[in-house]
């Protein structure tokens, strides 16, 4: 069996996991560093009968894909920083009305126009909070192509099962640089399907019914059935409504669809963890670099160890929790100035082992930058 | 050697770091190793400070940044002085003498091949710079094999320039010798 290997930057790999996971509609405005990934869509997407939009802003980008989605293609957009910015209401709106879609962030530099050609990590909460009212979120990163090209398709089964957007956050090491990849076959990775409904033409649908299950089918908008669709609480039909039990149960069902399944949402990656006496946390391309250290030095007779967290949102507490009881020191390994070190504050015993190790130059962090401030905090001097 | 690390590094529109995707396409493509690029690159399009980091290797690779290269390659006077400090002890420098002043001081192997003015007087078009680099580095280092670099070559370059490309890939490694 030949394998279908390719040497492209990440940002090309989260084009062709996208379609394979059954993309068809793409709708974006360009913006370094995520430019290629909309390059890329704009090649291929009109060969295989997709839609490729370029739109005006990211504004009504975000817009287009959620319209694009509710009429049951399976769509996504792509920007970086100041464009996710913009995109923070529409992406309420989608979480409040349940439209599946896959939002990619290729982050950048930030606050503001910042940095646009170097890397950070530095929207990692914006991704969780960045719209207002209280919501749950999907957010998931990776820090290699393969692993990416899984993600990215896992981005899409997750907003498919849940009917919600998926954050899917890269920043500019890995939406540039170029590695292998090796194309998964048709079927090797599973592809989730749009939940349609079984009611017939001209029976009275709700499409905010959960099933036993708790799932929603969905009926493509502008096809056998009339529904309302509104950024309003609403009802079962998806009239407004401000009747305080319908609101109740309707806030409670956004969170708890993902906020009671964070186990089954989690992906993770972990390394040398059983004895490591300090355990670095890392995400993203600063993974890389924090997998390059933990193995260096323990070839040195070092005990480090690494939990590379690929979802982000829902915070994967228990798992942080289960997994560092038993080191002397917690490193949080990101670029920005301590977003997720936060969270894992919040979720170990004791949070004055918790450490953020960080660079916000636009410099990529490096093996001897964790190297030396590991051992800043073991007291050992750099 | 089971791991190599170069960076090519010289002034934006030279084709360097073309030249750095075609090399490590070429391992991973044709010779089934592993390879990463990256880049670093400011707002403008021609001008300024290129540098192209690449790791060729039988592993797997995580830190995908070239501290101190095994290969540089500099094909300007700037790129030559901001970098030619981080060569390994016994690294490989290829420069040219059109663009680089050499230090004497290197603590590496340096060739200085006419790359430009072979490229000016036998082909005359300075837009293959970059692959007759790739040739000479090729024969130099023995890092892939030619006919792997020829069909990258074969896929990305446009059909009617396909000729003066592998005569600039020939003309390298003619230099070298």
């Amino acid at each position: 069996m030949t394998q279908d290997i390719k040497f492209i930057q990440g940002n090309e790999v989260c084009v062709e996991a996208a379609l394979y996971a059954g993309l068809d509609f793409f709708a974006g405005y360009p913006i370094t560093p995520s430019s290629e990934i909309a390059e890329h869509m704009a090649v291929r997407l009109p060969g295989i009968g997709g839609k490729f939009l370029q739109m005006e802003d990211e504004i009504s980008s975000i817009c287009a894909i959620t319209g694009a989605s509710l009429t049951g293609h399976k769509a996504m957009t792509a920007t970086s920083g100041p464009g996710f910015s913009l995109m923070q209401e529409a992406l309420g709106y989608a979480i409040m009305t349940e439209i599946p879609c896959v939002i990619t962030n290729v982050q950048r530099g930030g606050p503001s126009t910042g940095l646009p050609t170097h890397g950070s990590q530095g929207d990692v909460n914006q991704a969780r909070w960045g719209t207002h009212g209280d919501h749950a979120i999907i957010a998931l990163t990776a820090s290699n192509h393969q692993d990416l090209f899984q993600i990215t398709v896992e981005a899409f089964n997750l907003a498919e099962t849940y009917r919600t957007p998926v954050i899917l956050l890269l920043d500019e090491m890995l939406g540039h640089m170029r590695e292998k990849l090796i194309i998964p076959k048709v079927d090797e990775i599973p592809v989730v399907k749009r939940l349609r409904t079984a009611v017939p033409d001209g029976v009275d649908f709700h499409p905010y019914l959960p099933r036993e299950d708790g799932r929603l089918p969905m009926s493509d908008f502008g096809d056998k059935h009339r529904y309302n669709v509104t950024g309003l609480y609403h009802d079962m039909w998806g009239f407004p409504t401000s009747d305080p039990q319908v609101i109740h149960g309707l806030i409670h069902h956004l969170m708890d669809k993902i906020e009671n399944r964070v186990e089954q949402l989690t992906r993770y990656k972990e390394y040398f963890l059983e004895d490591a006496e300090v355990i670095l946390i890392s995400y993203g391309s600063s993974a890389r670099s924090a997998l390059h250290i933990v193995k260096n030095r323990r070839k040195r007779g070092e005990r480090l160890g690494l939990l590379e967290l690929q979802t982000l949102w829902p915070f994967p507490a228990g798992l942080v929790r289960r997994k560092t009881r038993q080191a002397d020191f917690v490193a949080v390994v990101e670029m920005n100035m301590g977003q997720i070190v936060d969270e894992v504050k919040k979720v170990v015993d004791q949070h004055k082992r918790v450490f953020l190790v960080n660079r916000v130059d636009g410099g990529f962090i490096t093996p001897e930058n964790i190297k030396d401030m590991i051992r800043l905090i073991q007291g050992r001097g750099v | 050697m089971s791991r190599t690390r170069l960076i090519f590094s010289g002034s934006g529109g030279q084709g360097l770091i073309t030249a750095a995707i075609i090399l490590a396409e070429a391992a991973v493509i044709y010779e089934g190793r592993n390879a990463t690029q990256s880049q670093s690159y400011g707002a403008a399009a021609r001008g300024g400070v290129t540098r192209s980091d690449i790791i060729i290797s039988e592993n797997q690779i995580d830190f995908p940044k070239v501290n101190n290269p095994d290969v540089l390659v500099c094909l300007t006077q700037e790129a030559y002085n901001a970098t030619y400090g981080d060569i390994r002890p016994g690294g490989l420098l290829l420069t040219d003498p059109h663009f680089v002043e050499i230090q004497t001081k290197a603590d590496a192997r340096q060739i200085r091949l006419p790359l430009y003015r072979a490229i000016m007087e036998q082909i005359g078009k300075p837009i293959v710079l970059n692959i007759c680099m790739l040739g000479a580095l090729q024969a130099l280092t023995g890092l892939v094999r030619q006919d792997s670099l020829i069909k990258v070559l074969q896929t990305r370059v446009p059909g009617p320039f396909l000729e003066m490309n592998k005569e600039a890939l020939e003309l390298g490694r003619e230099l070298s010798e």
